[in-house]
């Protein structure tokens, strides 16, 4: 791979990360908190490709003037890679560099969902447990991540849920017996370590909607729970007074 | 990717003469470059219907995921690297460290505490370590104690664990010793040859900016196409292996003990993040868990490919399962200790 080609895949890989970065589309990989860092690395990746551009471009029409003694000695050694003698080495993995360019640019995989969420078993370990949940606000509807909702059913014992009318937001997972879960991500760094949290539901259940299907839900503390049988975790319920279909979130984890 | 052998008339390092830089190999890899993304961008469709099974799909995003969370601590560590191969001059690090190398490793790894680094950037900066003179054996507890023992892990870690603040203290005296421990083995086990960093004479340039861009750019083909195989492969981990599985294992304390340093190896999960991993997977033990957030920073795919990249195969044939190893070890010792 020569220096222009590792100029122009450098210029690609920051450009695309730079784009995924200034619009909501860096949320289906990692954190918010990450964007800053996202930005400022994307930029020194484009100015790395720039600048490798401008020196090769330089170097190639001939102006040799400003190169330094090393920079044309040195070479000749094996080197440990066992490459040929006499040839520098231009590192030909980097070509590879090119799959999350294309990942980016081209295919743009959607966030993790249902098909996770049916994989893993629901994430409330019991050393997580936590041990006051703070009383919810006095008011007639509260919304409630799925995960402090199913934390507060578990391990609250639903205490803090009683006689209060809570609004949950999730997508749909069915399990093998055709059961909607209403299911969300956790994030911690990126997709790869998402795990999902699972609330089952009962009474007005939405059935037949296709997984991965947004929807926002109504409905009280219940207390009904099951087990996941990936994990043999508890996985709480709730009792659904009323459903409707949603956009996917711009922020699909929690 | 270019094939060409080199000139033999010529003495030029990178075999192109001014003709062939024009109209050969040069212009060609750009070339294939945009053909490819031409082509792409033609059968864009069905390549889409390609990735639409949800195993795929997940894959894909995974793997996306992987490179897009390491990237700037690939950059951040690339270019710390690039300014210590630049900018901080040898005589820097005679100073710094104690000539005697039993007490330079852990002074490196004392270091690498106040470093918030991640794996991904923590290789090319040992790398660089090492060119600028620092002993072989100081350079590794650095790479070892970086990811492992700095702030926002222990955090982390504490976050995860709130039940158990043991652990916090179980993982940093687990690591430290493995940083610390690897170091002075390294000293004695480590020849000279194992190690090679191949030639970098663009280091000693005249013009220290052109220099510094230079190894940039190097670091991060390099650091960065590794990354890509150790991203694909613990993406494939991460979807392939059910759940079901692993969890089945886990009423064998010993066979518990080897799953969860094997996963540790496999998954490739950023230090920052295993903590929270391990909390979730409670059929574990306690013990088996340190062990996954002991061996993780240390030796996993993403790391081992990386420092094939940065160090050759040889180094990494013997590194990592002597890391490996040691890792398993200390964290056993820490937890019978401590849990």
């Amino acid at each position: 791979m020569n220096r222009q080609a590792q100029g122009v895949v450098m210029l690609l890989f920051g450009g695309a990360v730079l784009k995924a970065s200034v619009t909501d589309m860096y949320l289906r990989y990692v954190k918010e908190v990450l964007q800053p860092f996202l930005i400022a690395a994307s930029v020194l990746l484009i100015a790395a490709g720039l600048m490798t551009l401008w020196y090769d471009l330089r170097a190639g029409r001939g102006d040799h003037a400003g190169h330094g003694p090393g920079d044309r000695a040195g070479h000749g050694h094996e080197d440990a890679h066992g490459h040929g003698a006499g040839q520098h080495r231009e590192p030909r993995v980097g070509w590879l560099l090119i799959l999350p360019v294309l990942g980016l640019l081209l295919v743009s995989p959607p966030a993790l969902g249902s098909y996770t969420a049916a994989t893993a078993g629901t994430s409330l370990s019991d050393e997580q447990r936590v041990v006051d949940f703070p009383p919810l606000p006095q008011v007639s509807l509260v919304e409630l991540t799925v995960l402090d909702y199913a934390a507060r059913a578990v391990w609250d014992d639903g205490e803090s849920l009683q006689g209060r009318r809570v609004q949950l937001t999730g997508f749909i997972v069915t399990d093998r017996h055709g059961e909607p879960f209403l299911a969300r991500l956790v994030l911690t760094c990126c997709a790869a370590d998402a795990r999902p949290v699972k609330v089952g539901l009962t009474g007005d259940v939405p059935d037949g909607l296709p997984d991965d299907t947004w929807v926002t839900v109504i409905g009280g503390y219940v207390e009904q729970t099951s087990i996941d049988p990936i994990n043999e975790a508890t996985i709480p319920y709730l009792q659904v007074e009323s459903w409707r279909e949603v956009e996917p979130p711009s922020q699909p984890y929690e | 990717m270019t094939l060409h052998r080199p000139p033999p008339y010529t003495s030029r390092e990178d075999g192109h003469s001014p003709s062939r830089r024009r109209f050969g190999d040069r212009i060609g890899a750009v070339e294939i470059i945009a053909g490819l993304l031409i082509l792409l961008a033609i059968f864009r469709s069905p390549i889409a219907a390609a990735v639409g099974h949800p195993a795929v799909q997940a894959w894909t995003t995974v793997f996306v995921a992987i490179m897009v969370q390491a990237l700037p601590f690939l950059i951040g560590g690339v270019g710390v690297a690039a300014a210590i191969g630049v900018y901080v001059p040898r005589s820097f690090w005679q100073k710094a460290l104690p000539r005697n190398q039993a007490l330079a490793v852990p002074v490196a790894s004392c270091s690498a505490v106040v470093m918030p680094g991640c794996e991904c950037g923590s290789v090319p900066i040992a790398g660089s370590l090492v060119r600028r003179g620092v002993s072989q054996a100081a350079a590794l507890a650095f790479l070892l104690a970086a990811p492992a023992i700095n702030p926002i892990v222990l955090i982390a870690t504490a976050v995860a664990f709130p039940d158990h603040p043991e652990m916090v203290l179980a993982r940093a005296l687990a690591s430290a010793a493995v940083a610390v421990g690897v170091g002075w083995l390294w000293i004695r086990l480590g020849r000279a040859d194992l190690l090679r960093l191949p030639p970098r004479p663009e280091l000693d340039d005249a013009s220290r900016h052109r220099a510094f861009w230079n190894a940039l750019r190097h670091d991060t083909m390099i650091a960065g196409g590794f990354l890509v195989i150790g991203a694909a492969a613990a993406a494939t981990i991460n979807v392939v292996i059910p759940e079901r599985w692993v969890t089945a294992v886990a009423d064998n304390p010993w066979l518990a003990i080897a799953v969860m340093a094997g996963l540790a190896v496999l998954l490739s999960i950023c230090s920052e993040a295993d903590a929270f991993v391990a909390a979730s997977l409670t059929q574990f033990s306690l013990t088996s868990r340190l062990v996954f957030l002991v061996v993780g920073p240390v030796v996993d795919l993403k790391l081992i490919a990386m420092q094939v990249g940065v160090f050759g195969r040889r180094f990494a044939a013997t590194f990592a399962p002597l890391t490996l190893a040691v890792a398993v070890a200390m964290a056993l010792l820490c937890g019978w200790w401590l849990l």
